[in-house]
């Protein structure tokens, strides 16, 4: 706080009308592209009263989609965690060649188009894709039923997890893991009693923020899903479903679920930020 | 090297090897396999037809406006929130990472509503004949929001590293503040910037959730390429798909090529101060 007052001080800062104008700019600038459309959200949701909100809510064709989606997240999120786990312990305890090229393949998801991740699934297993006669031969839906849309998500998805833990390991270095091993500790204990302790706070923000996007992905599981209603409409495809029918309460309602879910992440995001400073502090 | 003496190498890099190539790796072959397999002649025609050229204009135009308006506010954000003490500042420093975390399509239809002639927004622009539902406008206006977190995270922490002592020196030898400001607090934050920028043109240029609902998707005039891709699917038209999104995924690398070729420059430029 105080090496905040401090410059505040320099002259850089600016005077006490240009500090006014910069806040008020920042401040408008958030409103009417940010605060205005998320508080719209919620102010179209309950515009005809709680119960239509909640009748909204439980339509069958909603209830649907909040099963698949959590269905989905349910599969995806443990699976990137296993997967973001491995590949930083492998790239943060070892020396190997092309772990640069390894790193950059992780983070490459994050680059692609979410429609491209889609189009991609469609080329391999759509009815014209290069496993389609196989797939319909042995009579096996990819394309179009759950097993896509979980691998959509598996990829717009994969980043998160190993991105938050490999910077972490890294600067944690491998002094305590040799130690335990030299100790006598087996590798799953050295992981379970000693890496994962001083993981943990990166790896749940990993996790929620992995999450988050899994529940709310649209772009990549719009291609492969067929919106068949009730059957492999997500949340944010339900939303749209419902929007296209003019079913502006409907739609809102889904979106305030989804909404919610996002700012949970952030909370989350925010507590685990304030108290990782305070420990490194303490 | 030295060998190390901890276990599980194998397991943890063969698993996430194994789990990196059918979950990225694999898919993204049968992409550009399928793109080149046909004839240049044919993927050029499918390329460059006055549709697909359309929408990447759009795209690309609309990106790159994006991208800018978020480099200014997003420089404007980070400055108020480094160098000043406002009520609520850490309430909006908190809320500057929502776009990362709010699901394209709800910002997708919060906007077209917000922003639809009768919206909250939009009843108060259509009399000034501003209309941003349906327009270029409004594919702008979604992508600047989704791209506002890149530049105002990657800005921050380089505003507050700048040295106070730095700033001091140059005001001490009779630097105005805004010289100050020129000569020294930008040229440091600059490769930050530059980051921060292409983070949020890269991110836009892929984007579909959030702008399908506000841009009106007209061909030609409103319908940005992802959407033309998803067309092109709903067609059965694979070949098409295929060789449109090859033009996307190129576009892709070329940004994360650049992205890392500023990554580097600032990391030397830090290093080279030190």
């Amino acid at each position: 706080m105080t090496q905040r007052k401090a410059s505040t001080a320099r002259a850089a800062s600016g005077s006490k009308l240009i500090r006014i104008v910069l806040i008020g700019l920042s401040l408008t600038f958030l409103a009417l592209i940010l605060v205005v459309p998320v508080v719209s959200v919620l102010g179209y949701a309950f515009s005809r009263g709680l119960g239509i909100y909640f009748e909204a809510l439980t339509a069958p064709d909603t209830l649907a989609a909040i099963r698949l989606t959590l269905l989905t997240a349910a599969i995806v999120v443990p699976l990137n965690t296993l997967f973001g786990v491995a590949a930083a312990w492998a790239i943060a305890k070892f020396d190997f060649r092309g772990k640069q090229i390894l790193i950059t393949l992780i983070d490459l998801p994050f680059s692609v188009s979410p429609v491209i991740a889609g189009l991609m699934f469609v080329l391999l297993f759509g009815a014209q894709g290069w496993f389609g006669p196989v797939l319909r031969d042995n009579d096996i839906q990819i394309v179009f039923a759950l097993p896509g849309i979980v691998l959509a998500t598996l990829l717009v998805t994969f980043p998160y997890v190993a991105r938050e833990l490999i910077p972490i390991m890294q600067l944690q270095g491998r002094e305590a893991e040799e130690a335990a091993v030299s100790l006598g500790a087996g590798g799953w204990t050295t992981f379970f009693r000693v890496t994962l302790p001083s993981i943990r706070w990166g790896l749940v923000y990993g996790v929620i923020l992995c999450n988050a996007r899994a529940m709310g992905e649209f772009g990549a599981v719009a291609v492969v899903s067929g919106h068949i209603r009730g059957l492999t409409t997500t949340m944010p495809l339900q939303a749209q479903v419902l929007y296209d029918e003019y079913d502006l309460v409907g739609a809102f309602a889904v979106a305030s679920l989804l909404m919610l879910l996002a700012l949970l992440t952030l909370v989350v995001k925010t507590v685990i930020e304030a108290f990782g400073a305070r420990r490194r502090r303490a | 090297m030295s060998p190390s003496v901890l276990p599980g190498f194998g397991l943890t890099l063969g698993f996430a090897g194994i789990f990196l190539a059918a979950i990225v790796l694999i898919p993204m072959a049968a992409l550009i396999m399928k793109g080149a397999s046909l004839p240049l002649a044919e993927f050029w025609r499918i390329a460059t037809e006055p549709r697909a050229l359309a929408s990447y204009r759009l795209t690309f135009g609309a990106s790159l406006i994006a991208a800018g308006l978020n480099a200014v506010f997003g420089f404007i954000i980070a400055w108020s929130l480094v160098r000043y003490d406002f009520p609520g500042r850490r309430l909006v420093d908190a809320i500057i990472d929502l776009p990362f975390a709010l699901p394209t399509a709800v910002s997708g239809i919060a906007l077209a509503t917000v922003f639809a002639p009768q919206g909250w927004l939009g009843r108060w622009l259509e009399p000034l004949g501003i209309q941003v539902a349906y327009s270029w406008l409004g594919v702008v206006v979604a992508l600047t929001l989704i791209g506002l977190p890149f530049v105002v995270r990657s800005v921050q922490p380089a505003l507050e590293e700048v040295e106070a002592s730095l700033e001091e020196a140059a005001e001490s030898l009779g630097a105005s503040g805004w010289m100050v400001f020129r000569r020294v607090i930008l040229p440091t934050v600059l490769p930050s910037l530059a980051t921060g920028f292409t983070l949020a043109l890269a991110r836009a240029v892929g984007e579909y959730g959030s702008v399908i609902f506000i841009a009106g998707n007209l061909p030609m005039r409103t319908e940005i390429t992802p959407l033309l891709i998803v067309i092109k699917l709903e067609q059965y038209d694979y070949i098409g798909a295929a060789a449109l999104g090859l033009v996307m995924l190129c576009v892709s690398f070329v940004m994360l090529l650049t992205i890392n070729a500023i990554n580097g420059w600032r990391i030397r430029r830090v290093a080279g101060r030190r």
